[in-house]
């Protein structure tokens, strides 16, 4: 780069040069110009040779060539020599461009870890991760990358996941957690048991997809791509009428000048505006989106997701947190915490969320001596003897088989009837927390234009209508099992108009079918798990919901971007040719309309890199 | 089987347009892609094909920008 800096600041002083000579002294001023243009377009006259014998006729250096070698031979030497040092400069500005985002790129890239500190007999040796096996011994010091995915054993520390996750609080973590490749370990020393080798850890899948997301191409590259093939033929066979036929046909209408028109014609025909700004763009936005803890598989999702009208959620695990709490305890005539230990007793054999919920939240340790006769009622609830007494706990059908009358009002969640010895003790209500920001998901939704947002959720009439409710959803179904989703989506799929796009959130857990069939299927809290990031089009790495809205507005601004790029572009070229077909605009316009538009293109693509206040 | 390659001195987007679609056209190829901005190709091919189609493609490369150099990334 400062070789061609270099170069082209010795071929201006002789361009000057030329300028001061008098112009009598013919000889002398053609070799200055001519000095100067084989220092400033010598590699270009020599690359297009080499191009053309390799086969490779239209190309950049071709079309540069011939347009200034022919300004020379019909007179133009001064425009010849400055077409080709305006070209350069244009060439220098675009390859900083292009070197300046390829940096972004990288640094985007820059969470692999480039080593490992591994346990090998009793020495502390700092390999290559890729050599690293599962079960060897890791050390992770403060300020170092976590290397490859694993099971803390020993130490406490605070590891910052921002480079993952776009989150900014820091995780803490103790012996017994997973630890992720490619967050940083911030204070304490950590010792840790490799659990995936370095292909398969989190950093390396990550990486792969963001780097591999731009080969999935979106419609608008695709049709610039094609736009291209057929362009720069064209452009050159009309640059070839225009030299022949005007002078032929009409009277006073010289050579030189419609053959000056022409060149200008294959300077602009270069398509290399259109080609690279448009992929950058998408590049851009996706490398934004990982930024902020979102990955995208592929520029079509990005540029899909600009277009989304409806969006889906799944409600468990989603929009709430897919953890069931104990929300209320209304004894009879028995204390609150004595009908928690008999929920929590009687309970106490069975694996069910909502069994485990009250164990949790029952706080002490079960006294297996204190139960027996246990017996699950599946759908009902369980009965067992607690204590010596006949407990029993489940919905209100079980309580009606039972003979014994309880509360029948409605309540959000699920609730958990008892009785002792055959009389009533009250209920216990447990339900699912609502996540934090699931209301602002919502909002932003609404404010990005979402014409429809929907809920699914096999939970009962109530808890989904409050659900929504609370959040502003517009529309909910509830007690639908997981093929009446499928069904469900594909009665959605319907309502909207050709051209939107449904979007689909889940977890990606339960819900693979659904994700499949939706326009782009979304799966939240993808931070190591490798279904979810499977099973999805777009990955949202955190658990926050909120992240969509981000989604969607980053693929706005891209495809915003990516349209300003093609209409600019395409729209300056073919002005151009118009303005330089009826003898308005000269070569150094063609060159603006060339490397020019390039370098501002790559400029405004640039910008789908930042996602900051998105 | 995917292969990737780093392309150094990859210069013009418009070439690594013209790469891709020529390589992609070569025999055994299911699909290849050539990315301007992380300068690398990706070529997907039948395993027993492979062998044939990297100095295929990698001719193809030379042919359109003599200078890039092909590396095994």
């Amino acid at each position: 780069m400062k070789k061609h800096l270099i170069r082209i600041i010795i071929s201006s002083l002789i361009y000057a040069i030329a300028f001061l000579v008098p112009s009598d002294i013919l000889w002398l001023h053609l070799a200055l110009f001519l000095i100067s243009y084989i220092i400033i377009g010598g590699d270009v006259i020599a690359r297009a040779l080499a191009n053309i014998k390799n086969g490779n006729v239209f190309d950049e250096n071709f079309l540069m060539g011939i347009a200034t070698i022919g300004a020379f031979l019909v007179g133009e030497f001064e425009e010849g020599v400055a077409v080709m040092l305006f070209y350069q400069v244009g060439e220098l500005f675009q390859d900083y461009a292009v070197r300046q985002s390829r940096k972004s790129i990288a640094d985007l890239m820059d969470i692999r870890p480039d080593y490992a500190n591994v346990k090998r007999e009793n020495e502390l040796v700092r390999v290559d991760p890729e050599d690293v096996k599962i079960g060897d011994i890791m050390v992770i010091k403060p300020g170092e990358k976590v290397p490859l995915d694993g099971i803390v054993i020993e130490g406490n520390s605070m590891l910052n996941t921002s480079a993952l996750t776009g989150e900014s609080v820091p995780r803490d973590i103790e012996p017994g957690n997973d630890i992720l490749s490619g967050c940083i370990n911030m204070n304490g020393l950590i010792t840790a048991r490799v659990t995936k080798e370095f292909e398969e850890s989190t950093v390396s899948k990550i990486l792969d997809l963001v780097e591999n997301a731009s080969n999935k191409k979106s419609n608008s590259e695709k049709f610039i791509t094609k736009f291209a093939r057929y362009y720069t033929p064209t452009v050159v066979i009309i640059a070839v009428i225009l030299a022949i036929l005007p002078p032929i046909l009409f009277k006073g209408e010289t050579f030189s000048d419609w053959a000056y028109r022409a060149l200008s014609f294959l300077v602009v025909s270069c398509p290399c505006a259109l080609v690279i700004s448009i992929p950058l763009s998408f590049f851009g936005g996706i490398g934004g989106a990982s930024r902020k803890g979102i990955l995208v598989k592929g520029s079509n999702y990005l540029e899909a997701l600009a277009k989304t009208e409806i969006v889906v959620f799944d409600k468990t695990g989603t929009l709430t947190q897919g953890v069931f709490n104990v929300q209320e305890i209304k004894p009879e005539n028995i204390s609150k915490d004595l009908l928690l230990e008999y929920a929590a007793y009687v309970e106490s054999f069975s694996t069910h969320p909502i069994s485990l919920s009250l164990k949790r939240s029952y706080h002490k340790e079960i006294d297996n001596r204190r139960i027996s006769e246990v017996m699950e009622i599946p759908g009902h609830g369980v009965t067992a003897i607690v204590d010596g007494k006949k407990v029993i706990a489940g919905n209100s059908k079980l309580m009606e088989q039972e003979g014994i009358s309880c509360y029948q009002g409605e309540v959000i969640g699920t609730i958990v009837h008892v009785a002792v010895d055959h009389v009533y003790a009250g209920y216990i209500v447990i339900a699912d927390e609502i996540k934090i920001d699931a209301a602002k998901a919502i909002l932003n939704l609404k404010s990005s234009h979402i014409k429809e947002t929907v809920m699914l959720t096999g939970d009962n009439r109530i808890t989904a209508k409050k659900v929504a409710d609370i959040l502003g959803i517009s529309k909910a179904y509830w007690e639908l099992l997981p093929t009446d989703k499928v069904e469900k989506l594909e009665e959605l799929l319907k309502q909207k108009t050709e051209k939107g796009k449904l979007v689909f959130v889940g977890d990606g857990l339960n819900d693979a079918p659904v994700l499949a069939r939706a326009d782009i299927g979304i799966a939240m809290g993808g931070l190591g798990s490798d279904a979810a990031i499977e099973a999805a089009d777009i990955v949202i790495m955190t658990d926050e919901p909120s992240k969509i809205a981000t989604a969607i507005k980053i693929s706005q601004k891209t495809l915003r971007i990516a349209n300003q790029n093609a209409i600019f572009a395409i729209g300056i070229k073919i002005g151009v040719l118009i303005l330089s077909a009826a003898g308005y605009a000269s070569m150094w316009a063609a060159v603006f309309a060339d490397v020019g538009v390039t370098f501002i293109a790559i400029l405004n693509a640039f910008r789908a890199l930042n996602v900051k206040n998105l | 089987m995917k292969k990737t390659f780093k392309l150094e001195n990859l210069g013009c987007a418009n070439c690594a347009a013209k790469m891709e679609n020529a390589i992609c056209k070569l025999e055994g190829v299911s699909n290849a892609t050539v990315n301007f901005m992380t300068t690398k190709m990706v070529i997907e091919a039948d395993e027993d094909k492979m062998e044939q189609i990297i100095p295929e493609a990698e001719k193809i490369v030379k042919k359109i920008e003599p200078y890039v150099v092909v590396k095994k990334a």
